[in-house]
């Protein structure tokens, strides 16, 4: 029998022994260049950080490659970042460049830093989840090869974060990123009335709609939707597996701006909605990609040095945005759930674009 | 074996940015079930839907997660992902390796699964994707051996993460990978046995930048501060004004609360008026370091949209020192999930059910104070419920 409970490794014992003996006494860093940083500690020792862009999703044989070059320059010692980047960890300076030169010889971007776009946090999309609208590594691969160079460079206003959801679930928790793409769905739920009976409880079925869409049928143990209020949220499928939302025709992608999780400068806020609906046109979503690249262009033409997306909206004003961003402005930007009218503007102030 | 045609996934595998379907293929070499995926994942580009079953129940002896189950809805086509589940694996604080450790844990999955795995999944666990129904608890049981354990799904806490904080970061206020640790092993059975009415989440940054996005994610989000005066280093200052940073215009300009003074020479800070967004010492690290007196920031309630909305979380314990063995924070934490289990609706968040019943109920039921700081501004409506012990009642004869 399996011991449980035990717990993760203990991060202690991953440490490499420049950290460990300089642990919480940094006294400041300097980026390099795009993807290394240098940590200097109060006792004057250097930690030398070299960052890598991954897909994510990895095979165990080339996360033995990995181990190779850790072992070969980093002393077997690493770290992934939040956005599944990989970080070597150095304390020799003199290794650095031939580092570089074998990530870049096996094809891994080196950067990340600075005002860069780093790699893309994503879910599992088409590959292993069971309620997407659309896939999610693959979109963030034709995206990452169109943008690349803002990632091994550092030339952008401020840092953008760009976030991908294959659904409204959100694992990959999008709603508070620079750039946000959503998969998203369009039509109302199908109960299948021949197994729902057997396979869904049907007062927590109800209760799982937002809107108060969903009525039980309790003459045929079903339930039925009131279309008029469904907004395609997909919850009721999480609980109700007998109820597919998925659309092949429908289903697509929506893209948010603005959002920021930093306390720096402005304070944590949501991402708006930019595009409502852009279709899934596999095997590289070209209107997707398009609409991301157009939104950072813009934005890097006109925003001032430091300012978020978001910054640079509140600043120029939404109106502003859809302007210069060429984005057409629907009823569907409008919001219209829980507190929508916080959102109308109350004031005589604005701009005519 | 036939190698099945991808001609839609083999049009990822151009461009420069590395490629996931170059890594199912590496796996594929090896495994008939990661072949199988490949072809699943070609069939889903071609008919622009998942093929993925919803849900089934699936887990090792003693746990009520850490394993999602998962199966193919063309089992007539892809038999060897008829089952395809996922283990999640608590990932080393920080997400810091020894490469003899992730050898382990490629040798465990080579043995008992597809070989592909997620570095990392979005709660941050390492998550190791897809295997059969037969190897889940033998799988399990190699991981525990060598020292893994399951992270957390379901209704029940998931896996704390914290940012890099103390092990590489001048800006600190707290040892995120320490409490972050602390809490993980204190909450191994809130972790590994779902018992509350949906999920909650734990995330720890060590300085206001919160680079592990605690405060748009997690429930209960522990963010670090200070207290009293940005240290200077006037030295430092001067030799960036040599600089093409503009530190007027960088600097002071872009700081929120406009608490700062540049004459050219010296950099004044008035203290009082600072909210410490982090902005002038991202910029100037060498120069300005976070006051002495450390700790953090306790806000709850983030949330992504499902069911009632997305949620930032918001501040509930201005300030709280945290060293080792972080009592009070626990007893926080302990309180707030007794009172939320007690009360949750099923499926509700944290912040949904503080939204759903108040601020007011909540801090009473915490023995907390409403302070100024909790709230961007006071109400403007008039609509104030008062408790019946705060109105004068007069004696009826």
């Amino acid at each position: 029998m399996a011991k449980t409970d035990i717990g993760p490794l203990d991060y202690k014992t991953m440490l490499p022994p420049v950290i460990s003996r300089n642990y919480g006494k940094w006294l400041y860093h300097e980026i390099l260049k795009p993807g290394v940083l240098m940590h200097i500690a109060e006792s004057g020792e250097a930690l030398y950080t070299v960052r890598a862009g991954s897909p994510r999703l990895l095979s165990t044989d080339h996360i033995r490659d990995i181990c190779d070059i850790a072992e070969k320059y980093c002393d077997g010692y690493l770290r992934f970042t939040s956005r599944h980047n990989i970080e070597f960890l150095l304390d020799d300076k003199s290794k650095i460049d031939p580092l570089i030169a074998e990530l870049s010889s096996r094809n891994y971007p080196v950067g990340g830093t600075g005002h860069s776009i780093s790699n893309i946090v994503h879910t599992q999309g088409w590959v292993h989840c069971h309620t997407p609208a659309t896939d999610a590594s693959g979109p963030v691969k034709a995206l990452m090869d169109e943008i690349y160079e803002h990632f091994t460079s550092s030339t952008l206003p401020a840092h953008v974060r760009i976030a991908l959801a294959c659904c409204l679930n959100m694992c990959g928790a999008v709603h508070c990123s620079d750039i946000a793409i959503l998969g998203i769905h369009r039509t109302v739920p199908k109960p299948d009335n021949s197994r729902v009976p057997n396979t869904c409880e049907i007062p927590s079925t109800v209760a799982s709609c937002p809107t108060g869409a969903i009525r039980g049928d309790m003459k045929n143990k079903t339930v039925t939707i009131n279309d008029e209020k469904c907004m395609y949220c997909g919850n009721c499928y999480t609980v109700c597996p007998a109820m597919p939302i998925a659309d092949p025709e429908n289903d697509g992608i929506s893209i948010w701006v603005g959002g920021k999780v930093s306390n720096a400068r402005s304070a944590p806020k949501f991402s708006k909605l930019a595009i409502p609906f852009l279709p899934n046109n596999p095997p590289r979503w070209p209107e997707v990609v398009d609409a991301v690249k157009n939104i950072i262009e813009v934005y890097a033409r006109h925003a001032k040095k430091h300012e978020r997306v978001g910054e640079w909206i509140e600043r120029v004003g939404w109106e502003r945005f859809f302007t210069l961003t060429g984005i057409p402005f629907t009823d569907a930007h409008i919001d219209d759930f829980d507190m929508a009218t916080e959102t109308f503007r109350t004031t005589t102030q604005f701009k005519w674009g | 074996m036939t190698k099945p045609k991808t001609p839609l996934l083999d049009q990822l595998e151009d461009g420069k940015w590395p490629s996931f379907v170059t890594e199912i293929k590496q796996a594929a070499q090896k495994s008939p079930m990661a072949e199988d995926l490949l072809a699943q994942l070609e069939l889903s580009y071609h008919d622009k839907i998942g093929h993925w079953k919803h849900g089934g129940i699936v887990g090792v002896k003693g746990y009520g997660g850490g394993v999602i189950g998962r199966y193919s809805d063309r089992p007539d086509i892809f038999p060897n992902i008829q089952a395809f589940h996922t283990m999640r694996v608590n990932h080393p604080t920080g997400w810091f390796y020894k490469t003899d450790a992730l050898r382990k844990l490629c040798e465990i999955w080579d043995k008992h699964g597809s070989g592909l795995t997620n570095l990392h999944g979005s709660t941050g666990d390492a998550i190791l994707l897809g295997t059969t129904t037969e190897h889940i608890q033998p799988c399990f049981d190699d991981l525990s051996a060598a020292g893994f354990d399951l992270g957390g799904s379901g209704s029940a806490l998931r896996t704390p993460s914290a940012c890099v904080g103390p092990g590489r970061c001048e800006w600190a206020c707290i040892d995120s990978l320490d409490i972050c640790y602390n809490l993980t092993m204190e909450y191994q059975d809130q972790i590994h046995r779902p018992m509350f009415p949906y999920k909650f989440k734990i995330k720890i940054s060590a300085c206001p930048n919160d680079c592990v996005a605690s405060i748009a994610r997690s429930d209960f989000s522990v963010i670090g501060t200070w207290k009293g005066k940005i240290i200077i280093d006037q030295a430092q200052i001067a030799t960036y004004a040599t600089t093409d940073l503009d530190i007027q215009k960088e600097v002071c300009d872009l700081c929120p609360t406009k608490c700062m003074e540049w004459d050219g020479k010296t950099l004044k800070i008035h203290d009082g008026d600072c909210n410490r967004c982090m902005h002038c010492i991202n910029l100037l690290p060498k120069a300005l370091r976070p006051g002495k007196e450390k700790g953090a920031t306790i806000l709850i309630g983030g949330k992504a949209p499902i069911v009632q909305g997305a949620l930032l979380s918001w501040v509930i314990v201005p300030f709280m020192k945290l060293t080792p063995p972080y009592t009070e924070l626990k007893d926080l934490i302990v309180r707030i999930q007794d009172w939320w289990d007690e009360n949750g609706k099923s499926r509700e968040r944290l912040g949904e059910l503080v939204s759903r019943v108040g601020m007011r109920v909540f801090l009473k039921a915490m023995g907390l104070t409403a302070v100024p700081q909790m709230v961007k501004a006071p109400r403007s409506n008039p609509y104030v419920f008062y408790w019946p012990e705060e109105i004068e009642k007069k004696e009826v004869k």
